[in-house]
């Protein structure tokens, strides 16, 4: 799968620098069809940064991104959208006062032909996706803050894929779930996945990564250290990559070492 | 033993009903917090009955109380939605004042020195047009330097009390304005100021056939999405209690006369009978109340507007990062509060029938007391526009009982900030008790 089909995604020489501090620096990466690339890197590697670049809540200060080989303008969170590029973010970004319909049409609310919001039409739309999500979801009239963690992470993905996005950022998705919910949100990533949607998987978790992913993308202080299939390397590389910011192929016996002691 | 194992099943499935009177109210659907206010006012006016020995209610006083808290309930619509939206307005006193000078200065003298001369016909709809413009352009303002600038709205709007209280000095040169439009001055209510026996009926009418009309439309709306529907003897019991109560204030408003003197004079001028009874209905400024209440409603919770105000109050970084135009969104906020403080001037000045340097002085309190009372929450997301109507009722009344039994103004004042206090207390102790807290 994957590597003969053309890139939905590639953003080329991207860089993002806050006062003097280049959080991103000249990273380029892609994503196809299909495909689950993992973003892997320590705490202020610039991971986030970058796929904040890609949602439309960072702008970049140079670099170039193309989405289905044509070259894309993102400055905001609406243009990502119209691209078809959906995010669910570490914090959920809910409005927790809203219910869940009213978080899933958040800025895309369904309205009547007089531009009334039409409630009863986006409950029924949001009772069908998370029918699928989550069969025994009822809570449809309740602010989302007395929802469960893993009933609110429902939500957030319900608003990712109704839209039809055809490309998925999702940042530490399992992070904040028990594991009966993270078992859920791995087999939604495969089914995902099956219906051709490109995937940025961003954890902290190597075994997620490395059980969902194609291909991995290791950040290092802001720089990309590399991109490896996940086949040619074994999770101590990765680990090498992450905590020494060096490639496989220039790791030492004695780094390894060093990592496992 | 199985039963235990159901009934802990049983949460997730469909809600049992609560038993009680809770139980009966959650299966209407009303909203708890509105109804504890309802009868809250109930209790402080008949309380107010019983102390005054039975004069209190009478319709006389009942449409002067409606009439003084008809100011201060229409900004506090607008006011639901600044605080819903993590900021605050303190400059509409100063804004109600400036547009209240603003129309006494038309009418009085710029209008005819720019040709528009007494007679000219809808001089007080020009008058209104400008001075609802006035305010809109100060609201627009202040939202700018909020929205765009980033200036705390705290900050920007005590500098918007400060200076354009100053600029009303300007504007009259320290002194109070007088000579309005006589057809302006019907925004104050009084005997011809208010739409008569008749057009209250039918505004009455039309308002229980409106309680109806949604109940049905509701219904027909959850049945065709296959929701589930409120128990039948629930919507019955709304829209009898409804177009009830709309009928009933329709008819205690039409009991209330003409004062003998005026009606006398109409009387003789119409070859009438002397003696005769003419009921005033319900006064202008509260049928201005009504329209206004509706439509900021209608903005709130029913137009894309109202939902990104409360998505930003409930989390301004998921409104942002859903695309939604945040600042523009503000900016919304305060032209429309500098519209209703437009309105509210248009009554304050007509009841007055004179601009003075101080009208709206002090109104920001009163505002934001009511939308506060009215379960506002400084936290942001929460709060309901009929809420805080319901909360300048009860402050007004408050005050306007406590003046009737003879407590002087120091009085009222202790009365309205421990309520103030009180009615803020108990909402949070109610919450912290773990109840459902309505939106």
């Amino acid at each position: 799968m994957g590597t003969s089909s053309a890139p939905v995604v590639e953003m080329r020489n991207v860089r993002v620098s806050f006062g003097g501090v280049r959080a991103v620096d000249d990273v380029t990466i892609d994503l196809r069809p299909g495909e689950v690339v993992g973003l892997v890197g320590g705490n202020g590697a610039g991971k986030s940064t970058l796929m904040k670049v890609l949602s439309g809540a960072q702008g970049p200060d140079s670099g170039e991104i193309r989405v289905n080989g044509q070259p894309a303008s993102i400055s905001n969170p609406r243009d990502a959208k119209r691209l078809g590029i959906e995010t669910i973010y570490q914090t959920l970004a809910l409005a927790d006062n809203l219910d869940a319909p009213g978080n899933l049409f958040l800025g895309r609310e369904l309205t009547t032909p007089i531009g009334q919001i039409n409630d009863a039409a986006m409950e029924d739309q949001t009772r069908k996706v998370m029918g699928r999500l989550n069969p025994h979801f009822k809570a449809f009239r309740k602010p989302v803050v007395s929802l469960s963690g893993g009933q609110r992470q429902a939500v957030a993905i319900a608003r990712a894929i109704y839209f039809n996005a055809r490309i998925i950022i999702m940042d530490e998705p399992t992070a904040a779930l028990g594991p009966g919910e993270t078992a859920q949100v791995r087999n939604l990533i495969k089914q995902l996945k099956n219906e051709g949607i490109g995937i940025f998987l961003v954890s902290h978790d190597i075994h997620d990564v490395f059980d969902l992913s194609e291909r991995i993308s290791v950040m290092y202080h802001g720089r990309l250290v590399g991109t490896v299939n996940k086949d040619d390397v074994t999770t101590d590389e990765i680990l090498g990559m992450i905590i020494l910011g060096k490639p496989p192929t220039k790791l030492t016996e004695k780094d390894i070492a060093e990592l496992k002691g | 033993m199985a039963n235990v194992a159901d009934a802990a099943q049983g949460q997730d499935v469909q809600v049992v009903p609560r038993p009680g009177l809770r139980g009966l109210l959650a299966q209407t659907e009303i909203d708890l917090r509105l109804f504890g206010m309802l009868a809250a006012l109930a209790i402080i006016l008949v309380g107010f009955n019983l102390i005054s020995g039975g004069t209190f209610l009478r319709p006389v006083n009942m449409v002067t109380l409606g009439v003084q808290a008809a100011g201060i309930a229409i900004i506090s619509t607008g006011m639901v939605l600044v605080i819903v939206s993590r900021n605050i307005d303190l400059s509409v006193g100063s804004l109600v004042g400036i547009v209240a000078m603003v129309y006494a200065e038309l009418m009085a003298n710029w209008l005819t020195s720019l040709g528009i001369g007494i007679d000219f016909p809808f001089r007080w709809a020009i008058a209104l047009a400008i001075g609802i413009a006035v305010g809109a352009g100060f609201g627009a303002l202040q939202g700018f330097i909020i929205a765009y600038i980033g200036v705390p709205s705290f900050i920007v709007t005590l500098g918007g009390l400060l200076s354009i209280r100053g600029l009303v000095w300007y504007l009259s040169n320290g002194a109070a304005v007088t000579g309005l439009d006589p057809t302006f001055q019907l925004f104050g209510g009084g005997a011809q100021g208010s739409i008569g026996g008749t057009l209250t009926w039918a505004v009455g009418l039309v308002g229980s056939l409106a309680v109806v009309g949604l109940l049905f439309n509701n219904r027909r709306r959850r049945r065709q999405y296959g929701f589930p529907l409120r128990p039948m003897w629930a919507e019955v019991t709304l829209a009898v209690a409804g177009s009830g109560a709309i009928l009933g204030l329709s008819a205690f408003a039409n009991a209330n006369y003409w004062p003998q003197g005026l009606a006398d004079q109409y009387a003789a001028a119409h070859g009438l009978p002397a003696g005769l009874q003419i009921s005033t209905g319900f006064p202008d400024p509260l049928m201005i109340l009504l329209g206004v209440t509706l439509l900021v409603t209608w903005l709130g919770t029913r137009r894309r507007f109202g939902r990104y105000v409360y998505a930003y109050g409930g989390n301004p970084d998921a409104a942002a990062l859903a695309g939604i135009n945040t600042r523009l969104t503000i900016l919304k906020t305060y032209v429309l509060m500098g519209v209703l403080c437009a309105i509210s001037a248009a009554i304050a000045v007509a009841r007055l029938n004179a601009a003075t340097l101080d009208v709206g002085q002090s109104y920001e309190l009163y505002v934001i007391a009511a939308a506060v009372v009215g379960g506002t929450s400084f936290a942001g997301g929460i709060g309901t526009i009929p809420g805080a109507v319901l909360g300048a009722f009860v402050m007004q009344s408050l005050a306007y009982g406590l003046a009737y039994i003879g407590v002087d103004s120091p009085g009222q004042n202790v009365a309205a900030g421990v309520v103030l206090i009180l009615a803020v207390g108990l909402d949070s102790w109610n919450r912290r008790r773990g109840t459902r807290t309505p939106r």
